[in-house]
């Protein structure tokens, strides 16, 4: 485990490139880095064998050590760091890359090159990286001189976080890593004319809360940039929220950003949002987006989408702004910043008086009466919202962290799991990647060693990835996976059902392996249930193994996920589970050809 | 028929925009733009690009594109998110602005349709670069409908071949990008 860094004192002094990896991540605060070894990187494992600042996790799969670095990064705030070969290591790392990319999570991702002399001729595992990962990363190096290195690695460590946080790569040649330079420190690191602006328009945010004063039916529509903005975004929203009076509604991204035990919590909008949020996205008269990006699962048919509302919308990002929709204030700038601007403001100009909501919030209460999450349960066969459910009841009073992989389960988890706090939740959102579960989780126990770590899976996507039960096993990680066994692709099956005419062409896994076995031959435990009298005992079994963990729950197999936007309909247009009749019928040609 | 995504039959004004792009000198930077063009799916009717001040290494880029005015929104902030992007201008909104290309321009022919090679030349102000007993290349400098009308007044004598440089931008008066 990391000891104490070095003294900044000693900050020109001449060292390998190699060397200068490794100091630069120290010096940066890295004590955790995601890898695997290669040719190309071997003076790097050289020197990171000859130090104890550094602590390196030897992942099963480059995909994994992205995955992980992005766990690790999202439950805790810092820069996620990863460690790969070239060729093969690097190419391996691209789905990670865009992972991060599309959901804004900020990677340094470091790739060994071929030597500069070789470069472009084809060489043994010679990949062009840069032109490979120049439209998955925020930015790219390669770095052709050692004069360079150190400052392009801390200018990659400034780009990764600063602005719209992302990944980061920087290709460093092996004759880069062996020549000698002189290091330099972190400081004076940031970019020269990379200077995204943090602090919204004044003028803006006034006539933005100008426009919440006057607002009779409001909602906040909130994402994944209030938990970018640190722990003190979410206190900010959440003082904003109280003050006003305003509901609050989240996309998958942002969720535990407000909390979910909170009456003012309307649960999470879009394709599979609840009633009440996604309604009163679409009554709302003003809408006040923090951080959020529009994205097609959230706002459904764009023509469509909350016809009658103004819309604020305060993003880091300014391409965000007017990209899908057209926005009425736009304030470019941190979610953080913003909401406490907008919180003095409101407390100087409104007296902290909330003004007459009641008709909102009694129209809210009507949806909400709807209990579109309500599902059935049978004594014979396990549901797999039960699950989620009886996880989340189980797991109260525990510090606990949930990942996901992608399927029907994840929205099942996000849902029925309940999140009361930032950082809690880790997903794939925007590429919705299958496999991102479990790496992920190992990288929220790396962060976390002491807290309980759930990854709720489905039987396909767990196989994407599952050689990382090996890296649990090697650290010693107790991450638990619990696998919702439904025996099909389950979000593909829906589809074909709702689109296809019930034809599941490939969505149904002949030969699934045994769970309980493959967790054995992982050296962990593996648990099987498909009694739903016995589900509580097993999950209890399962929290309490201070080993890793999967848990095949055996569910029902064609249960479908509601409520449910279907593609090219509009918000007020949801099919909720008491309504799911003949659904085939509810999408026309045009929503077919959609995704 | 409504779908989620935008309606692009719907009445959509189609916008030519020259964009200033002034960005760090860097290996990489001009297949960041170009990728981010193809990448979203935007259009590019000219691209140009040279270092312009060498001791703070900066290149300009003048790009003409089209597009409704919301996508051309687009294009400007997707083009600022890039790292190595300093600014964007687009010369088209801030006011009066010159643009120019330069074209060589290859005419083969003999007798009554030298002379009239020639004859056109001096009108658009064009310079003879290179002649043969059977041949001109012109060099013309001016706006890209300057060089169109000229390309097509040599196609009917004997146009051999055309190389363009596409357009360089500058805003008119004092004021600096
Ligand atoms: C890498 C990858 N490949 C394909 C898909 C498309 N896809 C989305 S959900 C899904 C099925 C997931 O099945 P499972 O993990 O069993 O989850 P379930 O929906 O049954 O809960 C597939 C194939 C994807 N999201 N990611
Ligand atoms: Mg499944």
């Amino acid at each position: 485990m990391p000891e104490t860094k070095p003294t900044e004192t000693t900050m020109s002094e001449t060292m390998t490139g190699a060397e200068m990896v490794i100091r630069a991540l120290t010096d940066q605060g890295v004590d955790t880095l995601f890898g695997y070894p290669g040719g190309a990187v071997l003076p790097i494992y050289d020197a990171m064998y000859q130090q104890n600042f550094v602590h390196h996790v030897l992942v099963r799969h480059e995909q994994g050590a992205v995955h992980a670095a992005e766990g690790y990064s999202r439950s805790s705030g810092k820069v996620g760091c990863v460690l790969v070969t070239s060729g093969p290591g690097a190419t391996n790392a691209v789905t990670g890359l865009t992972d991060a990319l599309l959901d804004s999570i900020p990677i340094v991702c470091i790739t060994g090159q071929v030597p500069t002399h070789l470069i472009g001729s084809d060489a043994f595992q010679e990949c062009d990286t840069v032109g490979i990962t120049r439209s998955c990363t925020k930015h790219n190096y390669l770095v052709k001189k050692i004069e360079d290195l150190p400052r392009v690695l801390h200018e990659a460590f400034y780009v990764a976080t600063h602005g719209r946080p992302g990944p980061v790569v920087v290709d460093i040649p092996k004759d880069i890593q062996f020549a000698s330079g002189i290091y330099k420190g972190p400081e004076n690191s940031a970019h020269k004319s990379y200077q995204p602006r943090v602090d919204g328009d004044m003028a803006k945010i006034a006539a933005a809360v100008e426009l919440m004063r006057s607002a009779k039916r409001p909602v906040f529509y909130t994402g994944g940039g209030v938990i970018n903005a640190g722990p003190k975004a979410s206190a900010a929203l959440k003082e904003l929220a109280r003050l006003t009076g305003f509901p609050v509604t989240s996309t998958l991204m942002g969720l535990g950003a407000y909390p979910a035990n909170d009456p003012q919590w309307l649960g999470m909008l879009g394709m599979h949002g609840t009633y009440e949020a996604n309604m009163a996205m679409h009554g709302c008269d003003v809408m006040i987006n923090i951080g959020a990006r529009f994205d097609d699962r959230i706002t459904g048919r764009l023509d469509g989408f909350s016809p009658n509302s103004a819309k604020i919308h305060v993003d880091i990002d300014p391409s965000s702004i007017n990209k899908n929709v057209h926005i009425d204030i736009g304030i470019v700038g941190d979610a953080g910043h913003v909401l406490e601007a907008m919180l003095k403001l409101w407390k100087d100009k409104a007296k902290g008086a909330k003004p007459g909501l009641d008709a909102w919030w009694k129209q809210i209460d009507q949806w909400r009466a709807r209990k579109s999450l309500s599902f059935k349960t049978s004594p014979n066969v396990i549901k797999p919202q039960q699950v989620v459910q009886r996880l989340y009841a189980l797991t109260r009073g525990r510090d606990t962290y949930i990942t996901t992989e992608v399927g029907q389960h994840q929205m099942w988890a996000a849902q029925h799991f309940h999140f009361d706090e930032p950082n809690r939740w880790m997903t794939s959102g925007g590429l919705g990647t299958m496999g991102y579960g479990l790496p992920a989780a190992i990288g929220v126990q790396m962060a976390h060693p002491n807290a309980l770590v759930v990854d709720i899976a489905g039987e396909a996507s767990i196989l994407m990835n599952m050689q990382e039960m090996s890296t649990a096993a090697q650290y010693r990680l107790p991450v638990k996976v619990c696998i919702l066994n439904n025996g099909y692709m389950g979000m593909v099956r829906q589809w074909q059902e709702l689109l296809h005419g019930g034809r599941y062409s490939e969505s149904y896994t002949a030969a699934l392996p045994d769970f309980v076995k493959l967790a054995e031959a992982y050296h962990g435990k593996g648990i099987r249930c498909d009694d739903p009298d016995k589900l509580d005992a097993a999950l209890l079994e399962m929290i309490e193994h201070p080993g890793p963990v999967i848990l095949d729950c055996i569910v029902s197999a064609e249960e479908n996920c509601f409520p449910m936007i279907p593609s090219g309909k509009a918000h007020n247009e949801m099919i909720l589970p008491d309504t799911a009749e003949d659904i085939g019928s509810v999408i026309d040609a045009k929503g077919k050809m959609l995704v | 028929m409504k779908s989620h995504y935008n309606d692009p039959t719907g009445p959509q004004i189609v916008e030519r925009r020259t964009l200033c792009v002034l960005v760090d000198n860097e290996p990489g930077v001009l297949a960041r733009i170009a990728g981010l063009f193809s990448g979203r799916g935007y259009n590019i009717e000219s691209l140009t690009v040279t270092e312009t001040e060498h001791e703070s290494h900066l290149s300009r880029l003048t790009v003409i594109t089209s597009g409704t005015p919301a996508v051309i929104e687009q294009i400007k902030a997707q083009l600022e998110r890039l790292v190595p992007v300093h600014r964007v201008i687009d010369l088209t909104m801030t006011g009066q602005s010159i643009e120019r290309e330069l074209a060589l321009v290859k005419v083969a022919g003999s007798g009554e349709h030298r002379m009239e090679a020639l004859r056109l030349a001096a009108a658009f102000g064009a310079r003879t670069v290179d002649a043969t007993l059977s041949s001109f290349v012109f060099e013309l400098t001016g706006t890209s409908d300057d060089v169109e009308r000229f390309i097509k007044l040599m196609a009917a004598i004997g146009l051999v071949e055309v190389s363009r440089t596409g357009v360089a931008a500058i805003a008119r008066g004092a004021e600096g990008m």
